[in-house]
């Protein structure tokens, strides 16, 4: 480390304003238009969120050690599998990157002071608050207990529980999203830094890019699909119903037609990320730029044509199957695209094992392991008999926690020198990249053989020869539980005792690192100026400061 | 691709001799089904292996040694980037091909099949024969005999799902779905309902009982004896009047049904449509909405007053008029 950097270590954070200290008390941070802020609000909500949705999975596991059930009636756990997947699919992924570090980053990367609408930036906040509310009022009252799908005829006209509340929560926190989106298009088109061009950008605003267009193009149809059932169960229009006249098939197309590319809002954003940290701790430019950056768009464009590979058993057309098969193949190629650039970028790079880049490779490792598994379920023959299984269950969480969780842990672990100014312990971070990675594969992979055996997803009881493959993955979920845990600890530590980190504790490129950290409520003094590609680790001096 | 898929195979010829891995195979199509899987599980196995090995490898050989260091600069590579964009494009296209064949083949059932009927309901399985034997969560089918199940639902969307027979199909109320499975192993196999349906959805689960021809035979017969579907379907057609317009001769008020299965109807809009089940159910529910050229819209509605079963029996009922047309016709 240089000497002029060691100035800086020395400089107690609180005498230089940022943007944390620069108002104090509550009102300076509910009516804050900062995106660095705003960030940080949604950091608080969706690890709020993350836990409860955490703790209803905690408690399905404990459920699920007896063939019989050990702990709660079935339609208890029916409740909490669905709660489950509402609060972690649309309060927790959905926003998870794109809102936090999204938020926080989008301007710092691109050389802007805010986003382009700050006040509709915080109104997303306000948005995702009340869908949040009306949820958690849901689980309150009774809870819901269709399954995060809301397949109707059951959740129009049978279930009679609190399914009103909870679509409408999904429903008002679907514009939150929205509202993101349109904000990230339009900031990255308008206000970049002079110099900037397209082909200068870091990977992670290509991924939120291409999230934001899902966001804006697919979004809006959950939240028409969610109001026509909601107009179905309070008016019974015979919409979805078919004893008076609907066509519960179609709610289905409706809904995958938003949650398939749902899927990749969640983890393209992660993709973003994982190009930021791989090249940074091999400090190598990444390898195929143009091939990793437009793999995000085929992503983006492909993931709205594939939502029949849902559908596959329910007497879909063979043809329709056929063709919704192969878009499903085709999505999987710019994905190994992604995993192969990223893995050749480490060739003949500096590479350091740093608990953020942990986190990367565990990201690597389970995102090819979902990914393939994706290929199992894009195979009609093989779809047929593990549809509806614990094969899906396995596959998805292999995407959305070992994919997706990994690379917004490794974003936080990132980017938290920068967001707070502090340090957190290295050697606890590395530990539950470790013990994370270990108990989400003993939690998941014995699904996968339970699928393929055909144990059914959703059941509260089960045929007891499941029965030592449900432990082992129980087992797993207590480890993964603490490993989740352990960051939320010395995370919250490093905020006051953590030592502080300097502006540029990586030696990272990228303009969110030439300022301090945390940085000032403008980001920068004087907007830079930019004169070379991303990731230029080849033609500079690197330090760590 | 290909010497993967060879490979493939011989992982599979492994791995279908461990015991655990699999489900009991007990259906024509399972073992295809099975050896597709175990090639695309390898496929996983070899690529994640591979990816890992070389990510350990680099990260042990090019692991930083210095705080200063600043590694060389790599050239783009279009060749590379190109191979490894077409090569898993192949791989896909390949399984995308096999799997596509497959499911094609498994999908249409041979048209010498037995039928059976099946009645999904808040949360059990109602099964019912031709010969009018009635079952609830079993289900028994002969060894050796295609078997073809025409399914409804009473409620809400159900699945059945034999895992054995790695066959599985939505079973959805408003229409009749059907999936086949010729079984190949005399043997008990779980059967599951494998979309969520309420409350006790994981109890919604029975046993099919794959028994020899002359097992099954003698089961048929020793059931309580009772009428064929097409006798209870005829009974339910008097008691409920339909005698009275759908006269076999044709001079009532509404069409004969005499060998009216399997022909074209055409409807006021001109749109001719195939008189099958889900016409037939149609018609019985909600006959409105298939106005016949030839005929005033004059028929009331029969829904709430016969049940998903009943109208089942109605169709085969129905059907049987127009096998006994096709008999005459031979005479």
């Amino acid at each position: 480390m240089s000497t002029a950097t060691l100035d800086v270590h020395e400089v107690p954070t609180g005498s230089r304003v940022n943007y944390l200290n620069a108002q104090y008390g509550v009102k300076s941070w509910l009516l804050t238009t900062d995106h660095k802020r705003i960030a940080l609000l949604y950091l608080a909500s969706i690890t709020l969120m993350f836990f409860v949705g955490g703790f209803f999975a905690v408690l399905m596991r404990l459920h699920l050690i007896e063939p019989q059930g050990a702990l709660v009636q079935p339609e208890t756990y029916n409740k909490l599998f669905t709660m489950h997947g509402v609060i972690m699919v649309f309060f927790f992924l959905v926003p998870s990157i794109p809102a936090t570090l999204g938020n926080f980053l989008v301007p710092m990367m691109i050389g802007a002071r805010d986003l382009a609408f700050p006040k509709l930036n915080l109104l997303s906040w306000y948005i995702y608050v009340i869908g949040a509310i009306f949820t958690l009022y849901a689980v309150i009252s009774g809870g819901v207990d269709t399954g995060w799908t809301f397949y109707t005829p059951y959740s129009s006209s049978f279930s009679h529980t609190s399914v009103v509340p909870t679509a409408l929560g999904v429903f008002i926190t679907g514009f939150s999203s929205i509202l993101t989106g349109l904000n990230f298009v339009v900031t990255v088109h308008k206000m970049r830094a002079p110099g900037l061009t397209w082909f200068r950008l870091p990977l992670f605003i290509w991924a939120i890019y291409a999230t934001s267009i899902i966001f804006i193009l697919g979004t809006p149809v959950i939240a028409i699909t969610l109001f026509l059932l909601f107009l179905e169960r309070v008016l019974h229009i015979g919409i979805f119903d078919p004893a008076i006249g609907g066509d519960p098939i179609l709610f289905q197309h409706l809904f995958w037609f938003y949650s398939h590319p749902a899927v990749y809002i969640m983890i393209l954003p992660g993709m973003g990320v994982m190009s930021e940290l791989i090249t940074c701790f091999s400090r190598k430019r990444i390898f195929g730029y143009s091939f990793v950056a437009f793999s995000s768009l085929a992503i983006a464009i492909i993931s709205f044509l594939v939502w029949g590979h849902h559908m596959f058993v329910t007497g879909q057309s063979i043809y329709a199957g056929l063709i919704f098969s192969v878009l499903s193949f085709m999505v999987a190629i710019p994905s190994a695209v992604k995993v192969f650039n990223w893995t050749a970028t480490l060739y003949k790079g500096s590479i350091s094992y740093d608990a953020p880049m942990l986190y990367a490779l565990g990201f690597i490792g389970l995102f090819t392991m979902g990914g393939l598994t994706g290929l199992f379920l894009a195979s009609l023959a093989t779809d047929v008999h593990l549809n509806g299984t614990y094969f899906i269950v396995a596959h998805f969480h292999y995407i959305m926690v070992g994919g997706a969780v990994m690379a917004y842990l490794g974003g936080i672990h990132f980017w938290w020198p920068k967001i707070t100014g502090r340090l957190y312990p290295d050697g606890w971070a590395r530990f539950a990249a470790l013990i994370i990675f270990v108990g989400f594969n003993l939690t998941f992979f014995p699904q996968f053989m339970l699928g393929y055996l055909g144990m059914p997803r959703r059941y509260a009881v089960y045929p007891s020869e499941f029965q030592v493959l449900n432990v082992m993955s129980s087992a797993g979920a207590s480890i993964l539980g603490i490993g989740y845990l352990i960051p939320l600890i010395y995370l919250i530590w490093s905020m006051r005792y953590g030592p502080a980190a300097g502006p540029n504790p990586w030696g990272a490129k990228g303009l969110e690192w030439t300022t301090p950290s945390p940085p000032p409520t403008e980001n920068f003094e004087e907007i830079p100026v930019v004169t070379e590609e991303a990731y230029d680790y080849a033609h500079s001096t690197v330090t760590r400061g | 691709m290909m010497g993967l898929l060879q490979f493939g195979s011989v992982f599979f010829s492994l791995a279908i001799q461990a015991p655990q891995l699999r489900p009991e195979a007990a259906s024509s199509i399972a073992e295809g089904v099975d050896h597709l899987y175990f090639v695309l599980t390898f496929i996983t196995l070899f690529f994640t292996i591979a990816i890992f090995s070389t990510i350990f490898f680099f990260m042990v050989k090019y692991r930083r040694q210095a705080d200063n260091e600043v590694p060389p600069e790599t050239e783009e590579n279009l060749p590379l980037e190109l191979a490894w964009t077409i090569i898993p494009a192949l791989i896909c296209a390949g399984l995308f091909l096999w799997a596509s064949s497959l499911y094609f083949e498994n999908s249409r059932p041979p048209s010498a099949s037995t039928e059976i009927f099946v009645i999904g309901k808040q949360w059990m399985w109602h099964i019912q024969h031709p010969e009018g034997v009635r079952e609830i969560n079993e289900l028994h089918v002969p060894v050796g005999v295609p078997v073809k199940l025409t399914m409804t639902s009473e409620d809400v969307i159900h699945d059945f799902y034999i895992p054995a027979f790695r066959v599985k199909k939505d079973v959805i109320p408003g229409r009749y779905s059907s999936l086949w499975f010729q079984a190949t192993k005399v043997g008990t196999y779980h059967l599951f309902c494998a979309q969520y349906c309420g409350a006790d959805h994981a109890e919604m689960l029975g046993w099919v009982y794959v028994m020899s021809p002359a097992d099954y035979e003698t089961w048929l017969s020793s059931g309580t004896p009772s009428q064929t579907m097409v006798q209870i379907g005829e009974k339910t057609f008097n008691k409920l009047g339909c005698a009275s317009c759908h006269v076999s001769d044709g001079s009532g008020r509404g069409p004969s049904l005499v060998g009216l299965y399997g022909k074209e109807e055409e409807l006021k809009t001109g749109e001719k449509r195939l008189v099958d089940e889900a016409f037939i159910r149609q018609a019985i529910i909600n006959p409105n909405s298939i106005p016949l050229r030839n005929y005033p819209p004059i028929m009331p509605t029969f829904r709430g007053q016969v049940n998903e079963e009943q109208v089942l029996q109605l169709i085969a009922y129905v059907k049987s008029l127009a096998s006994e047309e096709r008999n005459s016709n031979g005479k």
